[in-house]
């Protein structure tokens, strides 16, 4: 097994993300993620650059990682082309290939996103769908989503939607010879073999962490 | 030299011939505003846009919280263009933000590792048999709203003012991250001067408010909404940004991508139950809505069928501003019938 840090480098968006990090701060200014958790993508860089095994380590197993929001805001801010957002995405990859998710709270809320989104994706065709959206989950949602899932098949039919039914139009039921183009897509690049691993990961999380949280 | 102004950051928009792709978020919770972009450019401007019903998500979301792999929706997105390719259409249409900005990403990475295209064509053949080329162009449908704007005006006498006092409206307008913070030439404007949305609301009459927030994320955050007891950094940032915006008591706030709509929309909602406050002064919200929404506003077309009644907050204080024609009363109907209400929130005001 290669280093830690060898196989972060083998991570295409690793290499992007990374070119020459000063640690002037300005990504950490413009974080969301850093305005509501206590989150530093700046200390993130200088950490990764350390190549040190053990603070890689410690930093796949920290719930650290998983509290960058995604938007990216520092890819345009950073002064040197860095984006940290990248680097976070390629930690997060290695955290789940090397089980060290399962070591940190928040990385064990990865199980739940892959037994949602993921399984939607294969199942439906979709990240995100009506029915995935229930109410009970989903309070934010208000009660107008409680309505429009009461009338699903009459309203999204008034608003010009396939509500699950073949063919073309919004929310359409995906047709099986198409899941099984996405099911050979995640088969062929590995996508499947990612899924068990979360799944595994979660099965030899540490006995410590055993009853630290549900899964649901 | 680095561009300085939003004109340096100018995009070309195809005219005509578009391949459409869905977006997840926006077919689900706000169906109508999808029509609403297709029936506009076939019924109006008459433009060719196909949607090829074996496309899929790209898998963005689950990219972006981490449980799909780069390879895996490199070939997704591989699979998209690949019926593409086979239809003979060359310049995609995204309906969603966070699409726009993997299939930018995508195409920066396949030209930064031309082994990485490779291997994608080599994974798509083989899990497929399919073959794919990379679009002339790649547009968000936000990009060709704003490039026929003056076209769409030319069908419409309404102007987005007030039509008692004949003020202009005021608006806020809040443009993705993804649109044009990860490649800010892939957008009008940039991530500087975003113009996407803002040149709408001037070429259509209304009065645009800037303010300290306006470029904060609405704080999707992918997994930071997506499970329950992390979405109070989705709340807290899309707070932030009411907090700015509510001294300038805009009359609406305008946007390009699903997500954000939703949280702008279901935000004022919750901070509502949860604080017993609303961004406004009557108690009703600030009404939110997408540049397709608007633009069939403009079009006059009728709210309940461009599905406005599924925002959560209302959206009759603007339209009574502009003085429009239609239904208060059909705005639960379903096929000419009246339905049971929902629910009446507690703090906001429906």
């Amino acid at each position: 097994m290669s280093s830690l840090y060898a196989q972060l480098q083998s991570d295409i968006r690793f290499q992007e993300g990374l070119t020459a990090c000063m640690n002037c701060g300005v990504c950490t200014a413009i974080c969301p993620a850093a305005a509501y958790y206590d989150y530093d993508p700046r200390e993130i860089c200088q950490e990764v650059q350390s190549q040190d095994e053990q603070t890689l380590i410690h930093l796949l197993k920290s719930d650290t990682i998983w509290m960058c929001g995604q938007c990216l805001s520092c890819k345009t801010r950073c002064p040197r082309d860095n984006t940290p957002g990248y680097i976070i995405s390629a930690l997060r990859t290695l955290s789940q290939q090397t089980g060290y998710f399962a070591h940190s709270r928040m990385g064990r809320q990865q199980l739940r996103i892959k037994r949602t989104v993921g399984e939607s994706i294969l199942k439906e065709g979709y990240c995100v769908h009506p029915k995935l959206l229930v109410p009970a989950e989903h309070p934010e949602q208000g009660p107008v989503w409680q309505w429009a899932l009461d009338h699903g098949k009459e309203l999204f039919a008034q608003l010009g939607s396939n509500y699950y039914e073949e063919g073309e139009g919004g929310v359409r039921k995906i047709d099986d010879q198409t899941l099984g183009e996405l099911n050979a897509i995640f088969s062929e690049t590995g996508g499947l073999d990612f899924f068990d691993r979360i799944e595994e990961g979660m099965k030899n999380r540490p006995a410590a962490e055993e009853n630290q949280d549900s899964l649901f | 030299m680095n561009p300085t102004s939003w004109k340096d950051y100018q995009k070309q928009i195809p005219d005509d011939h578009f391949f459409f792709v869905r977006s997840c978020i926006r077919q689900s919770l706000f169906p109508g505003a999808e029509s609403a972009m297709l029936r506009i450019m076939k019924d109006f401007l008459h433009k060719d846009v196909y949607e090829d019903p074996r496309h899929t998500t790209c898998t963005g979301i689950g990219y972006h919280s981490d449980v799909v792999l780069l390879e895996t929706i490199m070939t997704v997105v591989a699979r998209q263009l690949a019926l593409m390719t086979e239809a003979g259409y060359k310049n995609l249409l995204v309906s969603c933000v966070t699409s726009f900005g993997i299939y930018l990403e995508i195409f920066e990475m396949w030209h930064n590792f031309p082994e990485k295209l490779e291997d994608t064509r080599q994974s798509l053949l083989r899990a497929t048999g399919r073959e794919f080329e990379i679009p002339e162009s790649i547009v968000h449908t936000s990009d060709v709203i704003y490039h026929f704007r003056d076209e769409i005006a030319a069908f419409s006498n309404l102007r987005l003012v007030n039509a008692e006092s004949g003020l202009p409206l005021k608006a806020v307008e809040h443009v993705g991250c993804h649109y044009a913070k990860i490649f800010p030439s892939g957008g009008f404007g940039g991530a500087e001067f975003p113009f996407v949305l803002s040149g709408l609301i001037e070429s259509w009459g209304g009065e645009v408010i800037d303010y300290p927030e306006r470029r904060h994320c609405c704080g999707f955050g992918f997994r930071q909404y997506l499970l329950r007891e992390n979405r109070g950094y989705s709340l807290s940032n899309s707070k932030i940004k009411f907090e700015s915006m509510a001294p300038y008591q805009p009359d609406f706030i305008l946007t390009n991508c699903p997500g954000c709509n939703m949280f702008l929309d279901r935000w004022q909602y919750t901070l509502a139950e949860m604080e017993g406050k609303t961004y406004d002064k009557g108690g009703l919200g600030i009404p939110v809505l997408t540049h397709e929404e608007l633009a069939g506003i403009m079009l006059g077309m009728d709210p309940w069928k461009l599905g406005l009644q599924m925002h959560q907050v209302q959206v009759e204080t603007l339209l009574d501003k502009l003085g429009y024609n239609y239904s208060k009363k059909e705005k639960y109907y379903i096929a000419g019938k009246p339905t049971v209400l929902p629910q009446k929130p507690s703090v906001l005001l429906v």
